[in-house]
């Protein structure tokens, strides 16, 4: 892959994408790639997110589960954007 | 990609026929106030290493039982060619070393009580210097890779650990595996979130029907009977959350990546247990904590640990290589002595999971034959006792 993905998501339908570049700006045009296929695809992250953390790939709303590995990894507290910033603000476990 | 069954490495073969790829002469306290004496016996000989600890007085019952055998699983270990124990009083030191002597290495015990810590340091250190005498003489030999014994848990992990350093670990274990390694997965708390498809991933329903009551029980009896808020704070840890894992589900899914596509656990260990059913992948019911479950494996007989970091653990063992794979490319870069294998090709996607776990096998090679890994240069020697309950 000659360009370099901003964005690694691990399964496809999963809700969510990791930033894996240092220093990622507000409204960059960002490289997905789904690692499962290697399939990919573009899209604008709306604000600046650190290296490892998450992005909505869609809008989710409050109760909403999220996946990742194509698995429940947690539900959603509040609202997020497509674009946007997904973790410990908006998003939570079911266990404790 | 080289024929796996015929790679070699240079050993230490032991008497019981099990390969190490150290040679160190433990000085080993029974409990923690023989700490001074076995500190000070390997000042006085070069060549030794004392693993002080904290415990190990008035214990009783399952706690008991794991000190011991943490403490013999130490001095069992194949890395280890000679030992000299020394406890307070003498029943206990023998036990240690009669548990120490079926390997058939050189032990010896002292006792404090009625000698004094000058008479027993001296005494102790004669007999250490003789077993340096004796270990630097063993010569490395040609063995086999599968004679290797390999462990491995994460720490400090984050969002790549998922993506790059657990599934090159868990590329090692289905290529090595099935060349006859012995294998072993554990951080039961870190199961949690993927408890479905770990029980799934034993070699048949009644192992996986015992694992994942090992891992109710512990989340019932632990957990859940001595949280006092919801445990947010610990798992995941401050460190994973900053490193961007949200969840202890997500977190659990990432670690699980270590034990690869194929590789299937034939059975469940105790804490610091040696395997009993042979060749192939183990899970031992252990804590999460990074210095504790290193203990833990190392006392069961694994002699190299492969540790995947996102955020960048530091963690070493006294008497295993610890030998650290991360994919995050801030942690190569604020890191770098702490790093033997860098993956972070794997989120450039200019390197394949398979190439990475060609290079960790290489590094595990290199490791076997000698070379110190960067925790061994830094000098990080964590030895950390699991307690079940407060002492007596």
């Amino acid at each position: 892959m000659s360009e370099i993905p901003h964005l690694l998501v691990h399964e496809q339908g999963d809700s969510v994408g990791v930033v894996v570049v240092e220093g990622l700006e507000a409204n960059t045009d960002m490289l997905v790639c789904v690692t499962h296929d290697n399939s990919t695809f573009r899209l604008t992250a709306l604000e600046a997110v650190p290296i490892g953390h998450k992005i909505a790939l869609k809008d989710l709303a409050k109760g909403d589960t999220v996946f990742k590995y194509g698995e429940d990894i947690g539900i959603m507290t509040a609202d997020v954007k497509k674009g946007h910033h997904l973790h410990t603000q908006n998003c939570k476990t079911k266990r404790w | 990609m080289t024929d796996l069954s015929k790679v070699t490495i240079q050993g230490y073969r032991r008497d019981n026929g099990r390969v190490g790829v150290r040679n160190h002469v433990l000085i080993l306290p029974l409990d923690d106030i023989s700490n001074a004496a076995c500190e000070a016996v390997a000042n006085n000989i070069k060549g030794t290493l004392a693993i002080p600890h904290a415990y190990g007085r008035l214990q009783f019952g399952i706690d008991l039982d794991v000190h011991f055998r943490t403490i013999i699983g130490t001095g069992c270990n194949p890395n280890v060619a000679a030992v000299v124990v020394i406890g307070i009083e003498p029943g206990w030191t023998q036990k240690v070393v009669d548990g120490i002597a079926a390997t058939g290495k050189p032990v010896q015990g002292f006792s404090i009580e009625q000698n004094g810590d000058l008479k027993t340091i001296m005494n102790a250190s004669r007999a250490a210097k003789d077993m340096v005498h004796y270990a630097s003489e063993l010569q490395r030999e040609e063995c086999s890779i599968s004679d290797l014994w390999i462990s491995t848990k994460c720490g400090e992990s984050d969002t790549t650990t998922g993506l790059g350093s657990c599934p090159t670990v868990g590329n090692m274990y289905d290529k090595l595996l099935p060349h006859g390694i012995y294998g072993c997965f554990g951080e039961t708390s870190e199961i949690t979130g993927a408890e479905h498809i770990c029980k799934k991933r034993a070699i048949n329903e009644e192992v996986g029907e015992r694992w994942y009551k090992m891992w109710k029980a512990y989340s019932e009896e632990v957990i859940f009977a001595n949280q006092t808020d919801d445990l947010s704070d610990s798992q995941p840890t401050k460190g994973n959350i900053e490193g961007g894992l949200t969840t202890i589900e997500e977190k659990a899914l990432g670690n699980l990546e270590k034990i690869g596509r194929t590789s299937q656990y034939i059975d469940i260990l105790e804490p610091a247990e040696a395997p009993q059913s042979g060749m192939g992948l183990y899970f031992m019911d252990s804590s999460s904590a990074a210095a504790e479950c290193v203990t833990l494996m190392a006392a069961g007989g694994y002699v190299l640990h492969t540790f995947p970091t996102g955020q960048g653990n530091v963690i070493g063992n006294p008497i295993v290589p610890v030998i650290k794979i991360t994919a995050n490319p801030r942690t190569v870069r604020t890191m770098s002595e702490h790093v033997d294998v860098d993956v972070s090709g794997i989120l450039r996607r200019d390197m394949t999971i398979d190439q990475a776990g060609d290079e960790l096998i290489e590094m595990i090679c290199r490791t076997a034959n000698g070379r110190n890994t960067a925790a061994e240069a830094l000098g990080h020697r964590e030895f950390s006792m699991t307690k079940y309950y407060r002492s007596a």
